[in-house]
């Protein structure tokens, strides 16, 4: 288990490292300026020193020839140091940014090419704030941390091998204190790090949550649920902010430890020394050099050590953000997968069984065939499983048992986009995005002309409801759009539907929120449209369904009965009592 | 920022403040270690003392232990502060957002609201720990520096002063030129929240249209947008460090040539100088760490603006004090010449009128489009009418406080909300009723087979959105939601048409048996669902074109007879034939 973690933050760490390794010229080109403006602003105390060499001689004896000359160049130097600084800042937010750039854009290509089933499982909230937050946390500790810890290696060692030079017996002491820090700082972090995670992970529910209740903040108010709402929500905010206090809490040690150390070493450098320096082994001048080498080899590594909870913080974000682009997408297409062109629109389920959690399957051993330019349509009382058939004709779901075909093409062996592109689909659900009513329109086909979607429009019957508009097709639908009312959003999705050229037709109770005449003079555009084109429709209406071509009735995952209208009324069986009910 | 310091601050004054002072000893414990060494090298070292040495020695690990504690406790008790803190502030946040109006919540845009309570608040909790760890040290060290070369030569300490002004004016112009930037990358993570909620409630949509490529590029443009914004923010703010950096300097230049200038007049030693540039260091390493609290700060500042923003947003819908006189009449609900526009330009209601009285039943049908939601909205009060009253028992409804006012109703919306949660918590959404009245409203709800089927039960946690149930399973959970209080008023807002009709009949049946004194409001598209209401509306563009019982309007109404015609023609041809 212990293995298993560290090999998994050593893989976070190699894989932020690959990201950085894109740029390993500009890092490169960092390293350099970073010695540059390191190697600079030594030139400055040394100019410094020469002036005041200059200055030494005293009263009314000052070169102020020399003075003049080394004020000069140490202005000069200063501004050159300055000015590579800030390039090296410039560099490093540049680098920064186009790792960030890169590690979003992976989480939301991976996001978009998820099964369908892992959006009903994850709130957004939760994905928002991976995107988000953690990026922004790994991105913070790339920037600032990076050059930072880059800047602690070069000082480090030059110090370190100067200590060596003076005083090796000296330096034992830091055999000592090095490793202690070393090893305190492990147990620190080891200790911390789990917390870390947990600030992340809490940080994303409290997202998640709000998520869910700014979307449903109608139904909140509607039954007066505001402070019940937070009240739950006070409970995950107080949980996010005590794991974020209860990682700094641990994490915050870890500076002052280490300070501590660093101290300690300088305490028992001063002793030692004097003890070297009674024995006669050592100068003043060697003991006072020393230890200024000394300061400055463990200044670094008291500031590394001050940023280590951020570093911490930012493998915890970074594991999160890893562990979303690891998310199975949706298995790829089969090998030598085809294209599916010109369907003709012959669709087959042969012994089709399914289900969403195993063992407990919606589809049983379910059979139909519907023949090319025909109207299936698909009743039953709720929850039959009816929408669970179109998640297996567009192949949002695999099925577990039996097969479905296209044109008798097994839909597995075909490419999921031709498959997909094949049908036309409206939902109950409507969706709509942020964009102008022209877009959300021709969101399917994207050189769709104005004409073309006007004609989608006036078949769907909301062209006049449009142009009314003060913006006409150019109005912009925002977010809740509050004035548009859900049946006219289902009527902008028939429109964008219509204007597909695909051969077959899925309708989920595409018109459940309009009123029925609009909808009969919908369905009149439709039928003009579903010519020569295989539909499935599913409705609870009853009178929309009448003429088609094969009614079939599930109940339970099975398929009780089917036939025309005719006939399944004349058989007095099922439909007979769904369509009974809608008078009684 | 202001009101974060001063209201959401001030209870943790005292706390920040004796903070303040446990790290301040830290820090001058931790500052004294040099010092020591200084004297050890000094005087104590040529002295030639062992037990001089060791007791030095042991001083500076007992100094060295105080730095540790002390710094530690601080460290935490600032922890601790900006915990409390950002709890506080996100909970009024929240608080405020909850009870925003639609319109206003409209304004601010969903996406906005949720950036803002997110990554903003989150931004403002790093700053408030991290200014209270790293603003002691610096500033001591500042002070501290300059009060020590004002000792060695004042006049040197004032050369290095004056350029003081110059740093304060670039660091505060850098932030005020930065803090706009931040507030507009903000902006644009907003962008960012709303595209990935609009992907991720759409993705069956985008699949199936094939367009994952497109809604990928579409992030990228935001992505790229942000970035940008990212590095310019960035880039500006960076120039503060190297500014600072340079001003010092010239100003230690100017120390030399004014040391130069006293050397040579008699009036200083070389030694002060010297002494002077070691602490000069320490000044500057000091001014560089608070150039670097500014880039905190500067985030924060246009994040806490965007919260307090919203936090200080007034309310616009008050109650209004209680009318003097109180309209009685024997109506239980009444909408007087009712008119209504969201944007204010065109209406969407007109001049609506009715009456119910107790238990009585109001179906409303019409076209898409005509107004039939709004007047449920009104009805609720998530927005205030232009024109007309409505009244509740005889009161405006303006005049009763909200949490009286949406007790009264039970209802059930076109696009309604389920949660993360278990079944019963769904219905039950908090309020206090029993587990037989739940189990009962899911009874009436026609929902009891599926919700106590094997597997599932009451305490079964539906999926986000409530994705693994059916369209007419959430239909029936959100109708029994509404009936569970046994509400005064009932509003179903086309919530059958998910529902096939057997169902759908069933409850009608249910809520007139025993839903009596429920005031129902009955919005359809199926005229079977509202024929049998005691009156019905019947809206064309928001404007009433009938108003009356199913005969009535059968006479006057062409539009209704028309809708009624096509959807029960053939019922009767069948009720013929059987």
């Amino acid at each position: 288990m212990q293995s298993d973690t560290k090999i998994h933050r050593r893989n976070t760490i190699l894989r932020l490292g690959t990201y950085l390794l894109e740029y390993k010229f500009l890092l490169l080109f960092a390293l350099f300026l970073t010695i540059g403006s390191n190697l600079l602003s030594l030139v400055g105390p040394m100019l410094s020193g020469y002036a005041i060499d200059a200055i030494e001689p005293g009263a009314g004896q000052v070169m102020w020839e020399q003075v003049f000359f080394y004020a000069g160049w140490m202005l000069v130097f200063y501004i050159a140091s300055s000015v590579l600084s800030y390039g090296l800042a410039v560099l490093m937010i540049s680098i920064s940014r186009k790792v960030v750039y890169r590690m979003r854009r992976d989480v939301f290509h991976r996001l978009m090419e998820l099964p369908v089933g892992y959006f009903d499982t994850h709130q957004t909230g939760d994905i928002l704030s991976r995107i988000s937050y953690d990026i922004d946390t790994v991105n913070t500790s790339l920037s600032n941390d990076l050059v930072q810890i880059l800047a602690t290696f070069i000082t480090v060692i030059g110090a370190f091998s100067m200590m060596i030079f003076i005083s090796p017996k000296l330096v034992l002491i830091f055999a000592f204190t090095v490793p202690l820090s070393i090893v305190l700082t492990k147990i620190i972090t080891g200790k911390t790090r789990p917390l870390f995670r947990l600030r992340s992970r809490k940080l994303g529910e409290l997202n998640g949550f709000v998520e869910e209740m700014i979307s449903g903040q109608k139904t909140l108010k509607a039954y007066h649920r505001e402070d019940y709402t937070i009240e739950k929500f006070d409970a995950k905010n107080t949980d996010a902010v005590e794991a974020y206090y209860r990682a700094e809490y641990y994490g915050s040690v870890v500076g002052p430890t280490v300070n501590f150390i660093n101290n300690l070493s300088l305490s028992l450098v001063s002793v030692f020394g004097a003890l070297l320096f009674l024995a006669g082994q050592m100068t003043v001048g060697n003991i006072s050099s020393f230890i200024l080498y000394s300061r400055k080899f463990s200044g670094p590594i008291n500031e590394a050590a001050n940023i280590i909870s951020e570093l911490q913080s930012a493998l915890a974000a970074a594991e999160r953000v890893f562990s979303m682009i690891d998310e199975l997408p949706e298995p790829a297409d089969a090998k030598a997968a085809l294209e599916l062109a010109d369907v003709t629109g012959e669709v087959a389920l042969s012994n089709v069984s399914f289900g969403y959690t195993k063992g407990d399957p919606i589809l049983k051993n379910l059979s139909l065939t519907a023949e090319h330019g025909k109207l299936i349509a698909v009743v039953g009382t709720t929850g039959a499983g009816k929408t669970t058939l179109i998640n297996l004709l567009m192949r949002f779901y695999d099925v577990w048992e039996g097969n479905i075909t296209v044109d008798s093409k097994d839909i597995t062996k075909v490419t999921r986009s031709s498959l997909r592109k094949a049908y036309a689909m409206v939902l109950q659900d409507t969706w709509l995005f942020q964009g102008s009513i022209f877009e959300n329109i021709a969101y399917g086909k994207e050189d769709a002309t104005l004409e073309e979607v006007i004609e989608a429009a006036k078949a769907a019957h909301i062209h006049s409801y449009i142009t009314h508009l003060p913006k006409g097709y150019q109005t912009i639908l925002t977010d809740e759009g509050t004035n548009i009312s859900k049946g006219q959003k289902q009527l902008l999705t028939i429109a964008r539907a219509m204007l597909l050229d695909a051969h077959m037709l899925i309708l989920d109770e595409a018109t459940s929120n309009v009123d029925t005449r609009t909808e009969l003079q919908i369905q009149r555009a439709m039928r003009e449209l579903m010519k020569g084109k295989t539909c499935f429709v599913i409705a609870h209406r009853l009178s929309t369904i009448q003429n088609a071509d094969n009614i079939l009735v599930v109940e339970h995952g099975e398929i009780v009965e089917s036939g025309t209208h005719k006939e399944l009324m004349d058989s007095q069986g099922v439909y007979y009592q769904l369509y009974r009910a809608q008078f009684e | 920022m202001k009101k974060i310091l001063l209201y959401y601050l001030r209870p943790y004054y005292w706390r920040m403040t004796g903070g303040f002072l446990i790290k301040f000893i830290g820090t001058i414990m931790d500052l004294c270690l040099p010092w020591i060494l200084a004297y050890m090298i000094d005087t104590v070292i040529p002295g030639k003392e062992k037990s001089q040495i060791y007791l030095w020695g042991v001083l500076m690990i007992i100094c060295s232990v105080f730095a540790l504690t002390f710094n530690i406790i601080a460290n935490r008790m600032a922890s601790k502060v900006a915990r409390d803190t950002t709890e506080q502030i996100r909970h009024d946040l929240f608080t405020k957002i909850t009870y925003l109006s639609n319109r206003q919540t409209d304004g601010f845009t969903k996406p906005s609201l949720i950036s803002r309570l997110t990554t903003d608040t989150y931004h403002v909790h790093q700053m408030l720990g991290r200014i209270q760890r790293l603003g002691v040290r610096a500033p001591i060290l500042v002070i501290g520096g300059i009060l020590v070369t004002l000792t060695l030569d004042p006049v040197l300490t004032l050369v290095l002063i004056s350029v003081m002004p110059f740093i304060v004016w670039i660091t505060f112009s850098v932030s005020r030129k930065s803090i706009p930037l931040y507030t507009d990358l903000q902006q644009s993570v907003d962008q960012f929240v709303r595209l990935i909620r609009e992907d991720m409630a759409g993705i069956r949509v985008i699949k199936a249209l094939s367009k994952t490529d497109y809604e990928k590029q579409k992030f990228d443009v935001i992505n790229q947008e942000v970035v940008q914004k990212e590095r310019t923010a960035g880039i500006t703010m960076a120039a503060v460090n190297p500014c600072m950096n340079l001003l010092l300097n010239f100003g230690l230049v100017f120390v030399i040539l004014a040391g130069a200038y006293r050397v040579q007049m008699g009036a200083s030693e070389v030694g002060k100088i010297l002494a002077f540039l070691t602490y000069f260091t320490i000044i500057l390493n000091a001014m560089m760490n608070i150039s670097k609290m500014f880039i905190i700060i500067s985030k924060a500042v246009a994040s806490a603006n965007r919260i307090v923003e919203v936090i200080e947003t007034e309310e616009d819908m008050q109650i209004e004090p209680k009318a003097e006189t109180i309209k009685k009449e024997s109506a239980y609900l009444i909408f007087d010449h009712v008119t209504f526009s969201y944007n204010k330009v065109e209406p969407n209601l007109s001049d609506i009128y009715f009456s119910l009285k107790k238990g009585e039943t109001l179906g409303i049908i019409g076209a898409t489009g005509s107004g039939k939601s709004t007047i449920a909205q009104l009805l609720m009060r998530f927005y205030d009418p232009d024109q007309g009253t409505i009244y509740i028992e005889g009161e405006d409804i303006r005049t009763i406080p909200f949490s009286v006012l949406r007790k009264k109703f039970g209802v059930v919306f076109q696009n309604d909300t389920m949660f993360e949660d278990s079944i019963l918590e769904n219905i039950r959404l908090g309020r206090d009723l029993s587990f037989q009245e739940v189990q009962r409203s899911v009874e009436y709800a026609r929902a009891k087979e599926f919700v106590e089927e094997e597997g599932r039960g009451y305490d079964n946690t539906l999926s986000i959105r409530g994705a693994n149930l059916s369209g007419g399973q959430k239909q029936r959970i959100f109708i029994a939601r509404a009936l569970a209080a046994r509400p005064n008023i009932l509003i179903l807002d086309d919530s059958s048409s998910a529902l096939d009709y057997k169902t759908d009949a069933f409850l009608r049946k249910e809520l007139r048996e025993h839903f009596q004194t429920t005031t129902t409001i009955l919005i359809a598209q199926r005229i079977s669902s509202i024929m049998q209401s005691d009156h019905i509306l019947v809206l064309e563009e928001g404007r009433m074109i009938g108003y009356g019982t199913h005969s009535e309007l059968m006479k006057t109404c062409s539009v209704y007879r028309e809708i009624r015609n096509s959807q029960m023609g053939k019922e009767e041809r069948i009720s013929d034939a059987v």
